[in-house]
């Protein structure tokens, strides 16, 4: 699903370079639930945003789905990230004048999908995150744990085939963490490939592999949390 | 691009940013406004003025005599011209370009009129027929001095309102003998002159000169000659002026380049100055309309450049949505038209609202029927609309190309 190729990747903040990855490659396969470790600066952001088409990179390759994603139009990866990645953000990301119901439509109204029908579809996913009667509430109506449940149900919305949560539980206490968690373990059993980055052990330990990144380099590979992995 | 979906997407952000739309849309309508207000008031001060003109024809030529002020052909400055009926009659014969004309004999003092028991004091004009044209008289009841008056020296007199109101105390004057320094006049006709509130011109009473100059005694003198030049140019009608006063000076013997001999007035050159000073008023309050035009521009822009750098987290969430950069241009875009559009029209129905009410009420001398041209105004609308879709375009296309990582750490 996922190949990352001998990625590099630098920022130039006013005469400084700051080369954060350093040559990453990668495979993630379709339906598998990975979390990316590392201490702050390590590059786990820098690599999540360069998998959802948020932010591009300067050398090597990345395929997504088998198709080479590398500087194309904002417009094109508009579209790529609307047919196959739902985000899912430590600060939400909820657009704060809109309702729930209203957030959680908002990717299939870039599908084109009328009012109406994006409505049912959205209050469906709300149901399933057991929200239907906060569907009228607006953001700052509802607690951490139901606005990161609502940015899921955004995500899941466009049916995508990749969610990428970044940080999803860092702004959320631990009993409301282990229930985002729990939410997205049974959406990758439904199949969805799920990448998340985390600082946090006991979030990365409910993930089937583990990558550990230092420095901008791939440091360590765990598989269910025991057994370490050869590159 | 005008899909019901994205028009709904973009009520439902107005109707939860009312401020925001407030700011944008107050600028605009307050620009308009103003513009309305200003182009009206310079319209009903020139109305005013040109209201001032329309009491006599706009394109006369005044002529009357005075003394000589240079020596001629060895006779001394100092000699009184008199002006006589052969000299109106040589003018009106061989100068080109005259349309209606008429001399003007006067018996000025207390000429006094009386019809049975009642008199007073008035004025005696007398003229030819042309002269109620050239006065722009009014008759209300009867007619005017006419030719036969003159050709048969008939005692007739055309009295204006003001005289039957004193004489006649509510009796028909009409066909009736008045008295004139003792010599009965018969009342064919009453008229009204508009005299901007003087009432000079209504002081008087009009009889034929030829009859005039006989009965009292005024033998063939004349005190001004009266000319209209038709559809004459400013420089046309200076000509046929100068072109007078040769005639006149080759008359009387006087130098043609005296100062003092002949004394003329020319209202279409005094017309065309008080135009020349409208259109430099026009051209002033044009530059400070464009200003306040300005000003409202410079208000959108800053509203609409502070509304983009609002939304640019909101950009970002809907890029990571699969939004391309061309919706999230069209949202914004499509958002400010229709702010500044309804807020323009608005501060339009507001100014057209405020002249026709106020403005309707202030009638003075010099202000009259202020009004403005909708043309303009909305010409003007939409360069404001224009400016507010510009201006918002510049930052919406800078918030919709960053990468949308970028937009979502904006906080």
């Amino acid at each position: 699903m996922i190949r990352l190729n001998g990625i590099n990747k630098s920022y130039i903040t006013g005469n400084n370079q700051l080369h954060v990855l350093k040559g990453i490659d990668l495979h993630i396969k379709a339906g598998e639930f990975v979390s990316i470790m590392g201490s702050s600066g390590s590059g786990k952001s820098t690599l999540l945003n360069i998998v959802g088409i948020l932010d591009n990179y300067d050398t090597g390759d990345y395929y997504l789905d088998n198709t080479l994603i590398r500087n194309q139009s904002e417009t094109k990866a508009a579209g790529l990230r609307n047919q196959y990645i739902g985000f899912v953000f430590q600060s939400f990301n909820l657009i704060s004048f809109k309702n729930a119901m209203e957030n959680v439509a908002l990717p299939l109204y870039y599908q084109n999908v009328n009012r109406k029908k994006r409505n049912r579809i959205a209050m469906e996913y709300l149901e399933r995150m057991g929200l239907s009667e906060w569907a009228e509430h607006m953001p700052n109506e509802l607690s951490g744990g139901q606005k990161q449940r609502i940015a899921i149900a955004r995500a899941l919305i466009s049916k995508p085939k990749v969610i990428l949560a970044d940080e999803p539980t860092g702004a959320l206490d631990t009993t409301t963490s282990y229930e985002v968690m729990q939410i997205l373990k049974e959406i990758n059993q439904e199949g969805i490939t799920i990448i998340i980055v985390t600082h946090e052990n006991d979030i990365s330990h409910m993930t089937n592999r583990i990558i550990h990144l230092k420095d901008g380099l791939i440091e360590s590979e765990v598989l269910n949390g025991k057994h370490p992995v050869v590159k | 691009m005008f899909d019901t979906d994205k028009w709904q997407e973009i009520f439902s952000t107005i109707k939860k940013n009312k401020l925001r739309t407030f700011l944008t849309g107050f600028s605009v309508a307050w620009g308009i406004f103003m513009l309305m207000i200003l182009l009206g008031s310079g319209n009903g001060l020139q109305k005013g003025v040109e209201k001032e003109f329309e009491s006599s024809a706009t394109n006369t030529i005044w002529v009357w005599s005075g003394q000589t002020s240079l020596p001629y052909k060895g006779m001394k400055p100092g000699r009184n011209i008199q002006l006589v009926n052969q000299d109106y009659d040589a003018v009106k014969r061989t100068v080109k370009g005259i349309d209606k004309s008429s001399s003007r004999y006067q018996i000025w003092g207390s000429n006094t009129l009386s019809y049975k028991k009642q008199f007073g004091s008035f004025n005696i004009m007398n003229v030819y027929p042309d002269y109620g044209i050239i006065e722009r008289v009014t008759i209300i009841k009867g007619r005017y001095i006419n030719q036969p008056d003159i050709d048969e020296f008939r005692k007739v007199t055309t009295i204006s309102k003001q005289v039957e109101e004193a004489l006649f105390k509510g009796e028909d004057p009409m066909g009736k003998f008045i008295n004139v320094n003792g010599v009965p006049f018969k009342v064919v006709g009453i008229f009204t002159d508009d005299n901007n509130g003087g009432d000079d011109n209504n002081r008087l009473i009009y009889l034929p000169i030829s009859t005039a100059q006989r009965v009292f005694s005024g033998d063939n003198r004349i005190n001004t000659i009266a000319l209209t030049v038709g559809n004459a140019t400013v420089e046309e009608s200076k000509q046929i002026e100068q072109t007078v006063k040769s005639r006149l000076a080759v008359l009387h013997k006087f130098d043609p380049a005296d100062p003092r001999a002949i004394f003329t007035w020319n209202s279409l050159e005094q017309f065309q100055k008080f135009q020349r000073l409208f259109s430099s008023i026009r051209l002033f309050i044009w530059i400070i309309g464009f200003g306040t035009i300005i000003a409202g521009i410079v208000g959108v822009s800053n509203i609409m450049m502070i509304v983009v750098k609002d939304r640019t987290k909101e950009i970002g969430i809907r890029k990571s949505m699969g939004a391309t950069p061309w919706s999230i241009i069209s949202l914004i875009l499509q958002e400010a038209i229709l702010i500044t559009s309804f807020a323009g029209y608005f501060g339009l129905v507001l100014g057209v609202v405020v002249l026709e009410t106020v403005g309707s009420k202030i009638e003075s001398k010099f202000f009259s029927h202020p009004s403005v041209d909708l043309g303009i105004a909305i010409y003007a609308l939409l360069l404001l609309v224009f400016s507010g879709a510009l201006a918002g375009f510049i930052p919406a296309r800078k918030a919709a190309a960053i990468k949308p990582i970028e937009a979502l750490r904006d906080e």
